[in-house]
This record gives C-alpha cells, structure tokens and sequence, in this order.
C-alpha cells in the first residue's frame, strides 16, 4: 500500500513510503554537508531568556541538596502529568516529564523500595497508599526477581561477585526510533502494530500470547501518547510537516518514554541527520531561517538536559553522579560510501556553545577516519572548548551494526528500532580469580559463595596451576550470572515492560545479551605476575588467602607488551566462550562489555587483595583501563594494549577512561609555536608550521 | 647497536611537529637548575635498547604519528651520537620524521672527528630542537654549569649546515625573564637563517618530586610554576629583538 502524507511533500520516494523504514528515508533525503561551521548562528534572546531560567532554577536544584521537587502520590505513566513549561510564550519546543520542570516524577514499577528510598533519601515521603498498592497489589519487577532468584545468586550479590544488577531499577538501554514518531505520525503507526497482531500466530503458545499482549500494550501506549501531546495542543496522529514540528514530534516520543521509565540509559538513538531533512527542505522553501532553526535545536536540546529522574545516593555512586544517558549519535559514514554528517550534526554540536558545555544530552560523534576534515576540526574546537564530546569508532561498529545504529548508555551500539539490549551489568573477574584460589570462598567474607572446588594449597602460585582453576570457575560464574540475568529480563519485561519504546521497534527485535566484566586490567597483572614474577601467598587462621607478595617485576598491562596483553585478551575470550554455552532469555545473543566507568570504585572496595600488588579494597581500574600508575611508556601504548582486547567478544563496547592536561596535547600554537615564520624567509625550506590540528589530518600517505 | 636510555613516551606532542614517539636518552653533562628529568643526569642509569628494538615499537603504533615521528631528547642525546645516527639512518630509511632535541652542549668546534659524527647525523635528522638556556655567559653558567659559548656556535652551526631549527627558551622568573636578556637572544636568534619557530616554554615544578626521590637537593626550592601570562610577555621581548635584527638587515 502507498501512503501520501502532506508532510512528506517534496521528499524522494522509497522504501519508506511503503513500510516503517526510517533509514530508508534518510538515505533517500539527506544531503552531506563539506562545509565548515560559519553557518552557524548564535543563541536568540528566547534562547538567553530561557538559558537563564534553567540556570537559576539549577542553582535552586543545587541549594535544596540536589532535588528540587519531587512527585510522591501520582504514578509517572505517559498520560500522568498534565503539561508543564518553563515559558509558554517563547519555549519553542516544549513539554516535560511532571507538570513542572525540575520535578522529579514517581515510577514503583522497577522497585517500590528504590522508589520510596529515592524519595527518602532526598527528604520526601511517598504517599502510604502509593506503598501499600505496590507492595501487596500490584507486583514490581523487583519482587519478581526476588521471587525467583536461587541462594546461590542471592549469594553472588551480596558477595558482589556479580553487582549493580538492574533487579530493583529500570534497566534502559533501550532506544525507540523516535524518529519514526514525526515521520509517519501515531495513527500510521498504530495501524502498523494492528497489523503485526492481526497476524501472529494462531496457535496460542507461551510466545504468541505475550507477543499479542505486548502489541496490545504498545498500541496503548501509542494512543497515549497522541493524549500527551494534545495536552499540550498538537495532534500527532499525522506525520510532521516542517522542521518544528518534527523536532517536536520526536522529541514527545522520547518523552513519553522518559514519563514511563526511569532506566538506566535513556538514550536518544540518531536523529540530527534526520531532522536536517526537514530543515533542508524549510529553509530551501523559506520557511524558517537558520536562525529560527537553531533556536529549535538549541530549545530541544535544553529539554533533553533537564531530563530527570528519582534515584537513590547509592544509585549515584554506582553510576557516579545522577547520569540519565540521553545520548545522541553524530555523523558516521553510511554504507554506501557517503559521510553522514549534515549542518544539523553542527548545529547540535554547536547547542554547547549556544548553551555552554553539558554532560547531558551525551553527544556522541561517529568518528571515522573518513569524515569531512572540516567536521573533524570543528569537532576538534568544541572538545577544546568544552570538554562535552564523547568519540566512539564508526568504523568498527558500522561493519556489525550498519549505518542506522546508536549508542545506548556510552558504548552500546544497536540499530535503531531493530535491535535493544538487554542490559547485564557486570561480572566481577577479579574476585573470581579470588575464588578459584580460594576454592569458591570469599576472601572478605570467608563465606562459601562459588561451588566447593579444590583451593590452592602453595605458598608460591603456578600460572598453569592458577589458570586452569580460574578458568573452571569463570565457567561457574558465567552460569549463574546469565541464569540470574535471565530472571531479570523475565520479570522486567512481565513487571515493567517498555511499552512506548517497543512501540517504537519493529515487531520481531534483535536481542542483545548484554554482559559485562569488571576488573580485567587487575586480573590481567595478577596472572602476569604469576607467570613472570613469584607470588607469595599470605593466609588468615582460616587458610584463606587474603594478600599476596610480589618478588620481582613483572609486565604490565597497558604498555604494549604482547605478553600481558595477551593474557588479557585470553580472559576476555575465554570468559565469552563461558557466557556462550548458556541458554538465554528470548535467545538474546550474547555479548559483553568492558565498562566500568567509574563504579571501579564500587567493586574494588568490595575485593580483598590481589596477585598483583593491589590491596584489598583498593579501586580497580575503570573498565579496560591499565592500573593506574602502570601504564609508564604513554598514552598510545596505553591504547595499543587496550585495542588488543577482542571486539568480537566485546561488542558492547570497551571503553578506556583518559585524562590529560590540555597542556601535554599539545602547544597552545597562538601562545608559543609558530607564529614567527609569517616574518621569516622561507626560501631555504625551513619553514615548519605546526598547527593546532596536526595529527588530525589523515591525508598525508 | 645498543644506547643508554633512560624511558619512552609514546604519546610526545610537545616534542617536535604532530604526535611523537619520544627517547629521553641516559646521561647529560648539564645540570640546569629547573631541569625536570634529573633521573636522566647520571650516564649510568637507564637501560639498554638497540635501535631495531625502538624503531619496532615505533612501528606497532605507527598509524598514531601520521603526522609526527620520532624525537630523541634527553638527557643529551648527542652524548650517544652514534646510536642516535644509526637509529635516525634506520628511521629515514622507513620515512620517519627525524627530531633531535638537544642543548647543544656537547658541541666543540675543535674536535673534528665529532664534527664529522654530527655531520653524519645530521644528514639524517629533519629538525633540530636547540634548547638555549641563556644568551648571556655568566648567568649560563649560574644556571648550568657550564659555559653557553659553544652552544651558541652550535646554533651557527646547524645554521651553516642549513638544518632547521626550533629554539626553545625557559623562563624562570627572577633568572631568565630579564627583559634586556631576552632582547639579546631575540637578536641571536633573529640573525639564523634556519629559524623555523620560537618555542617559549613556562618553568613549572612538576619535576620537583624526582629530586626528593633521587636526594638531590632543588636548587629553585619555593620557586612558583611561571603564569603563562609571563611567559607571552617574556616571548614579546624574545620577537622584538629578532624584529630588530630584521629590520637593520632590510
């Protein structure tokens, strides 16, 4: 069937006319942009007006400990909350998560617990029959879980073997194709999911019901959401018809999501191409001016920075800080050779001069090495100027994932609206590497947590000794964790389910496993030391080994030597080979990630000293970070270790944390280098200019 | 063949053009007051590398120095000519950017048989960064112990030689920021024909720990990092005598 839309007047035909695709329609529509950034305009007075308010209302955030506002009665659904603005008159992108900005909205369906702590804890009190409802009538995901759980998995959790499980919060990670929203309008997309549970099977098995069930539920929550919108005075059913509205659009999509979920990464998916489209054809058509444009970025982009959620301290140090993940993809280079960068990829960036630098929304460009060198500059001078650019590697991700994928959370690729995530947390291998030593015993606790295996009983440790006892019990490990997170996405999916954002997804979704593992640079040196060094054994009365001597030197990871970064890469390997062999929850396919981030803190506080040095409760490195202090040949042997960890088994991503003072990237050229030669005579060649960008360009071989 | 070096960096970008693989050579027969790398002093120290073992990790990550190469600092690296020629010959034979970073101190115009070692070397070197301590004699040698004079004949050497050079400059307030001074090395330096650019570096204090660790008492003891507000203006004075050589010259 061929659908015609007002709003689709002017664009090129495809596939995408016929059927839900909006990659096909970007494709069919964008135009790449070579130019450079002069374009680009500065913030209008509504901007500025707008800009000030959120900054005092920020500062008002800041004195009250942290929340401003919090709902403690009405349930967070995507019909809850009546409209809420900051200006009415000049917001030209509106709507929020309550009735208010900066007020924090409730949402038990993770957790009653974690909801009615987060309250708590930030000097509130959830109404008693919110609690009594949650507790005794209506069940959380979180008591499904608990229902279910086994001792042995409990008893990973408290050991923290296996931590910052998503048991009593939202996992996320989940990213609906918002875009999908403005393109086609809701009523098209109802009829699509109409359509998709007129025909499942007829057969009523377990997968057929609670694939007719879920549609149901998505369908709801599409015609929810055309009520939200209308609350603020836009009918949705239709597709957007410019630039305004299509930003619009999208961005009650996303809304909608973040009213139904408190997840642990909302992400935003790919839409700055996207919406470029449209403002192509407008200012070709002379609709709206830059200006104008940019005012609708910069309002859009404000609303994404003041996306909040209820959460515990504990929470926050998980994660460190009060992070939402509202990342945005940027760029990258489609499959059929063209880059994807348009003026809309400048004007999102340029939201951080315009507003000033912000970690939310997590703009995050596609770099490859074959962008437009004036993106890969202007790129260059935002991160200078503030610090608010994430880089992650197109070219690697773009052979996996195509040319249509996002990032969830930092580094979780998936295509939009085809793929999600099932979000794993992580495994815990330097305690596990504890307990193979320690015959499954915990080395803090002295409780039995792993199966009884023989311990090691030498007072030196033998690598092959060691290696064939640790790689019995990651297998162990690997086990209970998928079986434990199997759970998890069971009773998410049973208690908590993502209604708008799989409304937002083709009906039959790739599922990514997602696992993750937590202290390999430590596990990494402690089985490099037991190979080159001599590790001394030192035993509590119980006989359990609780510290290690180290006699001798040892190579460390994070110096480009092959002989620790392949014990490295071996662990990485064998432990996915481990999480392979598991059955999982709707045949997720297994992935794992080496993230860390900054919960390092957390699960090195929580594991007694290891073979290579570390003392007990001492912070791991973050994710496939070297140790700190171990690294000693530079940065780019530091990264040549880390990009010797194998991809294929970790797709969701390794992520190496790195700081620098600016001063050691290079000279600040206006200040020192350089500036002379314009008076020099260059005639005997000697004319060198440094410039800011060198070893950016790529064209020099 | 084997030299005596003291560590690597692989991540160099204050070290010559682009992003550096950078040898910080054993030994110096300098001891600057504000010198950084102390550990880098004695000629006993370090460890020893062939140069097929340093171009090798050089060329594991060569993707990185596109735009770079390699540099040889120090300590001195022209202490160890000889490795130094054989690694640079090595390098220039792959196509790598040369850079030596040097003070030229070890320069003496009458030994011959060193001129024709640095004749050799400097066939094989792209640039050369010559770090000159101070244009005046007496406060030279105050500062490093040694006399500044064929340092400066090494500048008109390599100038002789047609080779390019950076020169680099510290400021220390109260010891190198002299206003007179700087006009005077402005001068020197305006008159080389094979001036490429003008590298004007802040003292800071970041080597200080290294002289606990070593038990080597610090000379500038309670001297400030230098605001690099300073070190712009010190700059100024540095290109106003090079304008002024210039402009006699026109």
């Amino acid at each position: 069937m061929n659908y015609n839309y007002e709003g689709w007047q002017g664009f090129e035909n495809g596939t995408w006319k016929k059927e839900i695709n909006v990659r096909s329609f970007i494709k069919h529509n964008y135009t790449p942009y070579d130019g450079d950034e002069s374009f680009l305009v500065g913030p209008t007075k509504d901007t500025i007006t707008l800009w000030n308010q959120v900054l005092e209302l920020t500062k008002q955030e800041r004195e009250a400990g942290g929340v401003l506002d919090m709902d403690t009665k009405v349930i967070s659904t995507i019909t809850s909350h009546g409209p809420g603005y900051l200006n009415k008159d000049i917001e030209k992108i509106v709507g929020f998560q309550t009735e208010k900005p900066f007020k924090r909205a409730l949402m038990p369906y993770g957790g009653i617990r974690m909801a009615e702590k987060a309250c708590k804890d930030n000097g509130y009190e959830i109404d008693p029959e919110v609690k009594e409802f949650f507790t005794i009538h209506r069940k959380t995901h979180n008591a499904g879980v608990f229902d279910a759980y086994t001792p042995e998995m409990r008893a990973c959790r408290s050991s923290h073997i296996i931590t910052g499980l998503p048991d009593a919060y939202g996992r996320g990670r989940i990213i609906g194709d918002y875009r999908r929203v403005a393109l086609y309008g809701i009523d098209r997309l109802i009829e699509d999911k109409m359509e998709q549970k007129a025909t499942t099977r007829s057969a009523m098995f377990y997968e057929v019901i609670r694939d007719r069930e879920e549609l149901s539920e998505q369908i709801r929550a599409l015609e929810d959401l055309k009520k939200m919108a209308a609350s603020y005075g836009f009918d949705i059913s239709l597709p957007a018809k410019d630039t305004k509205e299509a930003i619009q659009w999208l961005y009650f999509g996303y809304l909608g999501a973040v009213k139904e979920q408190n997840g642990a990464a909302m992400s935003l998916g790919r839409t700055s191409t996207f919406i470029d489209i449209y403002a192509q054809r407008d200012l070709e058509k002379g609709i709206y001016t830059e200006s104008e444009i940019q005012e609708m970025v910069d309002h859009f982009i404000m609303k994404l920075r003041l996306i909040k959620f209820a959460r515990t301290p504990e929470y926050n140090a998980l994660f460190s800080g009060d992070p939402q993940w509202v990342t945005e993809s940027i760029g990258g280079i489609g499959t059929d050779g063209r880059h994807m960068v348009t003026k809309m990829s400048y004007r999102y960036l340029h939201t951080l001069e315009n507003l000033g630098a912000a970690p939310e929304p997590n703009l995050t460009v596609l770099w490859s090495v074959n962008l437009p060198e004036n993106f890969k500059r202007f790129c260059a001078k935002i991160s200078i100027e503030t610090s608010s650019v994430q880089y992650e590697n197109d070219d690697l991700m773009r052979t996996t994932h195509g040319d249509d994928y996002a990032i969830a959370c930092c580094v979780s690729s998936m295509r939009v609206g085809k793929e999600m995530q099932f979000f794993g947390a992580r495994a815990n291998l330097a305690k596990c590497l504890l307990y193979a030593i320690n015959g499954g015993v915990d080395e803090i606790s002295g409780k039995q947590v792993a199966p009884e295996y023989r311990p090691i009983t030498s007072e030196y440790l033998d690598y092959d000794e060691v290696m064939k006892k640790y790689d019995e019990m990651m297998k162990w490990l690997a086990n209970v964790y998928v079986n434990t997170l199997n759970i998890i996405h069971y009773m998410h999916d049973k208690y908590c389910y993502e209604k708008l954002q799989m409304a937002l997804h083709d009906k039959d979704v790739t599922r990514w496993f997602a696992t993750g593992i937590a202290g390999l640079s430590v596990v990494a040196d402690s089985l490099s030391a037991i190979k080159y060094a001599k590790v001394k054994t030192i035993r509590n009365e119980q006989g359990i080994v609780v510290d290690y001597e180290v006699e001798g030197d040892f190579p460390k990871y994070g110096n480009d030597d092959d002989r620790v970064d392949s014990i490295a890469y071996e662990i990485v390997h064998k432990f996915m080979e481990h999480i392979r062999k598991n059955r999982t929850y709707r045949n997720g396919i297994p992935t794992t990630s080496i993230l860390t981030i900054t919960s390092n803190v957390v699960y090195g506080k929580n594991t007694g000293a290891t073979p290579d040095g570390r003392k007990m409760g001492e912070a791991f490195a973050p994710g496939a970070n070297p140790m700190h202090r171990r690294d000693t040949h530079g940065a780019v042997a530091s990264l040549a270790s880390v990009a010797k960890l194998p991809f294929k088994d970790a797709q969701d991503g390794i992520s190496n944390t790195f700081s620098i003072i600016p001063a050691a990237l290079g000279k600040d050229d206006e200040i020192f280098v350089g500036d002379i030669e314009v008076d020099l005579d260059c005639s005997n060649g000697a004319c060198m200019s440094p410039t800011l960008f060198e070893g950016l360009d790529t064209d020099k071989e | 063949m084997t030299g005596r070096i003291h560590s690597v960096e692989s991540f160099g970008t204050v070290d010559g053009p682009g992003i550096r693989y950078v040898v910080f050579m054993q030994g110096c027969p300098l001891r600057c007051m504000y010198c950084h790398n102390p550990d880098t002093w004695n000629f006993d120290g370090g460890r020893e590398v062939d140069t097929d073992e340093i171009l090798k990790e050089y060329n594991k990550n060569r993707e990185f120095y596109t735009k770079g190469g390699i540099t040889v600092t120090g300590g001195e690296p022209l202490l160890q000519v000889d490795f130094v020629t054989e690694l640079f010959k090595k390098a220039k034979q792959q196509n790598i950017h040369t850079c030596i970073d040097t003070s030229g101190a070890t320069y003496n115009p009458e030994n011959l048989e060193y001129i024709k070692k640095l004749e050799k070397l400097l066939a094989y070197t792209d640039l050369v960064m010559l770090d000159i301590k101070h244009i005046d004699d007496k406060k030279h040698r105050e500062l490093t112990g040694k006399s500044n004079k064929n340092i400066l004949q090494f500048a008109k050497y390599l100038e002789s030689m047609k080779k390019p050079v950076w020169i680099r400059n510290i400021i220390v307030e109260g010891i190198t920021d002299d206003p007179e001074d700087l006009i005077n090395l402005g001068k020197f330096i305006g008159d080389l024909k094979n001036l490429a650019a003008l590298d004007v570096l802040p003292y800071h204090t970041m080597g200080v720990n290294k002289y606990k660790e070593l038990n080597i008492p610090y000379r500038l003891e309670g001297v400030k990092a230098l605001p690099i507000s300073h070190a712009v203006k010190a700059k100024e004075y540095i290109l106003k005598g090079i304008y002024q050589v210039k402009n006699t010259k026109k």
